[in-house]
């Protein structure tokens, strides 16, 4: 009897990922599953990349030189839509999946197939959508923000361009549901709510946003939907409805989506800050009830994008003083970071590079979000250069670098071996260069009067522009090395990871095996006062 | 820091090219409203800046101060209520500071009342129609044919040798100086967006819907925009040209394009 059971355990042990692509297509492990996006996002932040680089280069210098307006308009849409649901969100989510299970001592995701199934829908969806290039009238041409009525003369693409758009929301929800599940019940038993890492902490809120606000989404793109299809006007002023209706409902999805991108990135820089200092995260609750605020003031901004469209003095003064008061819990946060390396003993590794570049760059664009909040300076920056310099600030350095430091940072724990340290600094320092190169421009042009999603300039605007070309060139071409080098890690080449990988980081993640064994944790481990948060 | 090397480097590359004259900054503009938007804006620029050499003097110092050297030990702390509160209350205060005069200046910029004339303007993909109402003129403003050539894809024609690239109209909008001008903004077929920087004012073009804005240019010129919001393939190609006149010339402007004037001008 006794060795029945022995036996059955062994077998257990034993039990690893299945050979070849069935691996891969019926994965329920949260590490294939978590892999799988990773390499997703990368692929799509390359594809979204290129397209960023034709924009660039026909943008190098005044006149059309290599693509036609309609092109560049396809572009510009498709750009945004494939870095935000393809790149940022899918980046997250792989993160969250390699993470959680690791970080609060669970051996794996709660809903195993449901994390299968929101992970396949994406490769789908996005064929779906980047073949409307091929299709008559070519790609969505409208912006991501698909306001009505210029969206309703897209081409045969339109409906294939409100599908994908319900499938990526139907995976966010999935996976937001998988998350919020597996951190409510399967944390370690002596884990507390505000014992849980800042990562998982600021998880937990992005999963409520997106339970929140996919289905506004959905609902506005199948109003658009049906407007063009099934003769309704929910957005057609000639049949009793209302263009800026749809701009609502569009931002009352759009402004939480932006701290969807950009909340996990505070808890993975909440994570690597504390390790490089030697010192534990500064001020860990208010860092909750800060992103906490931030969540809930993300509900009451959204016309803050909108101030050019006619709202009541009222309605603008209102959304006016909200979108100041996000400055305030964010503002906690940066001060936070920086009390976490106050007295520390630092030490600059490439994640803490990132993080370091990231306090300094996102508070770039925070500051350029206080200008744009301020109504009557909003008048002249809305839909200018400046606000795509603005949110290019936080996407960038912000969600963007936050991933590559996560990505530096826990590498080793995932493939057991280290990294190429100085490749990975050379990428850091080229990215950090190029980015600014890039964006800080932009500033200018919009100041000056360069309007946004324009193929072609007056001629006053054309050394800046240039610039921010050789600096997108140079950003484009320096991700080759973070490829190279991440492959090359995977690959084995580095030195063996210890299982601290680190000097002494907290967390549970540290205490299994580099790589981490296929079911992070079978026993649910004891969370010492050593590696508690709080 | 980084802006400093940043402004120096720019500055580096923008001297070699001393015929492209390039601007920095907002422009103050020429109307009462439009010099208030740039006092905001520089109001809150240099608040952001002193907040920046605050928050990022210190973030250095700590980056250098305490990096690891040997034998040094981390502190251990990770509470203080007395600073969580501090740096929770300055941001607030620093925010009121910010937010009276904004909503002050929104106020007159909402308050279309009382206009000395009002223009209709009517958007379309891709050009502007502005109705001088009261008067009998109307008249639909595209962009100028010397752009219009060479914008084309491989046209062969350098963008720098053609004057006002892309921000040329046929038809400019003709306003006079001195004059409160309320203008009616709608659409007939896409959201667009009617942006004169040098007027502060940009207001979208909305179909079935009529929105107002107001303006009034206190110095004689040219002021030249672009339509704001994307409204489709040749959304970089509807300028907007205002030229601001003294009354009398004004006044000779608006009896030429009346009806009977233009008439008369065909038949001769």
């Amino acid at each position: 009897m006794t060795s029945a059971v022995m036996d059955a355990h062994h077998s257990e042990e034993h039990h690893g990922p299945a050979k070849g692509i069935r691996r891969w297509l019926y994965a329920t492990n949260h590490k294939d599953i978590g892999t799988m996006y990773l390499v997703l996002s990368l692929v799509m932040f390359l594809t979204g990349g290129a397209m960023a680089l034709v924009i660039r280069s026909e943008l190098f210098q005044p006149g059309l030189q290599f693509i036609a307006p309609n092109v560049f308009n396809q572009l510009t849409t498709m750009h945004a839509l494939i870095m935000v649901f393809g790149a940022v969100m899918p980046a997250f989510v792989g993160l969250a999946n390699w993470m959680i299970p690791m970080m609060i001592g669970a051996p794996d995701m709660a809903l195993p197939r449901m994390n299968n199934w929101s992970f396949w829908i994406l490769p789908f969806a996005f064929l779906m959508l980047i073949a409307t290039f091929f299709m008559p009238g070519g790609a969505p041409a409208a912006g991501w923000t698909m306001y009505p009525p210029l969206v309703l003369q897209t081409g045969d693409a339109f409906p294939y361009l409100i599908f994908s758009i319900h499938l990526l929301g139907i995976s966010s929800i999935m996976g937001a549901i998988n998350i919020i599940v597996t951190i409510v019940n399967m944390r370690a038993p002596d884990m507390s709510l505000l014992k849980m890492p800042m990562f998982v902490w600021t998880w937990l809120i992005t999963a409520y946003l997106l339970l929140a606000v996919m289905p506004v989404l959905a609902g506005a793109v199948t109003m658009l939907l049906t407007d063009q299809f099934f003769g309704t006007s929910f957005f057609l002023a000639a049949g009793g409805g209302d263009p800026v209706l749809f701009q609502h409902i569009f931002w009352f999805f759009g402004h939480p989506e932006v701290y969807i991108l950009i909340l996990p990135a505070f808890g993975v820089i909440s994570e690597i800050i504390p390790t490089f200092s030697r010192k534990p995260l500064f001020g860990h609750d208010s860092m909750v009830y800060a992103a906490s605020s931030i969540a809930f003031l993300s509900f009451i901004v959204w016309a803050h994008h909108m101030f050019t469209v006619g709202m009541p003095l009222t309605g603008q003064l209102f959304f006016m003083f909200s979108t100041m008061l996000i400055a305030v819990p964010t503002g906690v946060k940066l001060f936070n970071w920086i009390a976490t390396m106050w007295r520390g003993t630092l030490t600059f590794e490439t994640p803490m590079l990132f993080a370091i570049a990231i306090l300094f760059l996102f508070t770039i664009g925070g500051f350029s979000g206080i200008m744009l909040a301020i109504v009557p300076a909003d008048i002249q920056y809305h839909d200018s250069y400046f606000v795509v310099a603005h949110f290019h600030y936080v996407l960038v350095p912000g969600s963007i670098f936050a991933i590559m430091a996560a990505v530096y940072y826990w590498l080793p724990k995932w493939s057991g071996h280290m990294y190429n340290e100085s490749l990975g600094k050379l990428h850091f320092w080229l990215s950090a260069v190029f980015v600014n190169v890039t964006f800080f421009p932009m500033h200018f042009l919009g100041l000056a009067g360069m309007p946004r999603r324009i193929p072609d300039y007056s001629t006053q605007f054309a050394d800046f522009n240039s610039i921010a070309s050789i600096g997108a060139i140079g950003y484009g071409l320096s991700q080759l090395l973070f490829v190279y080098v991440v492959i090359q890690c995977v690959r084995g080449k580095g030195a063996k990871a210890t299982s601290e990988v680190w000097d002494n980081p907290k967390g549970l993640e540290w205490t299994l095996p580099s790589p981490a064994p296929y079911h992070s944790f079978e026993v649910p481990p004891k969370v010492s006062s050593e590696s508690a948060f709080s | 820091m980084l802006r400093k090397v940043y402004l120096s480097v720019i500055g580096l590359l923008g001297a070699s090219n001393a015929s492209a004259d390039w601007t920095l900054n907002m422009p103050r503009g020429v109307t009462e409203l439009s010099a208030e938007t740039y006092a905001l804006h520089m109001q809150v620029f240099y608040w952001c800046c002193a907040i920046g050499v605050l928050v990022f003097g210190v973030m250095i110092y700590s980056l250098i101060r305490h990096r690891k050297s040997p034998g040094a030990e981390p502190a251990t702390f990770s509470h203080s209520m007395k600073a969580e509160v501090i740096w929770t209350t300055i941001p607030i205060i620093i925010l009121l500071i910010l937010v009276v005069p904004s909503a002050r200046t929104l106020i007159k910029l909402e308050d279309t009342r009382k206009p000395d004339m009002t223009i209709v303007a009517t958007a379309y993909q891709w050009r502007w129609h502005y109705r001088y109402q009261g008067q009998d003129v109307a008249f639909y403003s595209s962009l100028a044919r010397s752009s219009g050539v060479a914008r084309r894809l491989d046209s062969g024609i350098d963008p720098f040798t053609v004057e006002n690239y892309l921000l040329d109209v046929d038809n400019p909008l003709v306003v006079p100086v001195g004059r409160k001008v309320r203008l009616l903004l709608t659409s007939n077929d896409v959201v667009h967006s009617w942006w004169v920087p040098e007027l502060a004012i940009k207001k979208d073009a909305i179909p079935g819907f009529m929105n107002e804005t107001w303006f009034k240019a206190d110095v004689v010129g040219t002021y030249r925009g672009q339509c704001a919001e994307l409204c489709g393939m040749d959304h970089g190609y509807m300028p907007i040209v205002v030229k601001v006149l003294e009354p009398q010339a004004y006044a000779a402007w608006l009896a030429s394009r009346q009806p009977t004037a233009l008439r008369s001008a065909d038949t001769n």
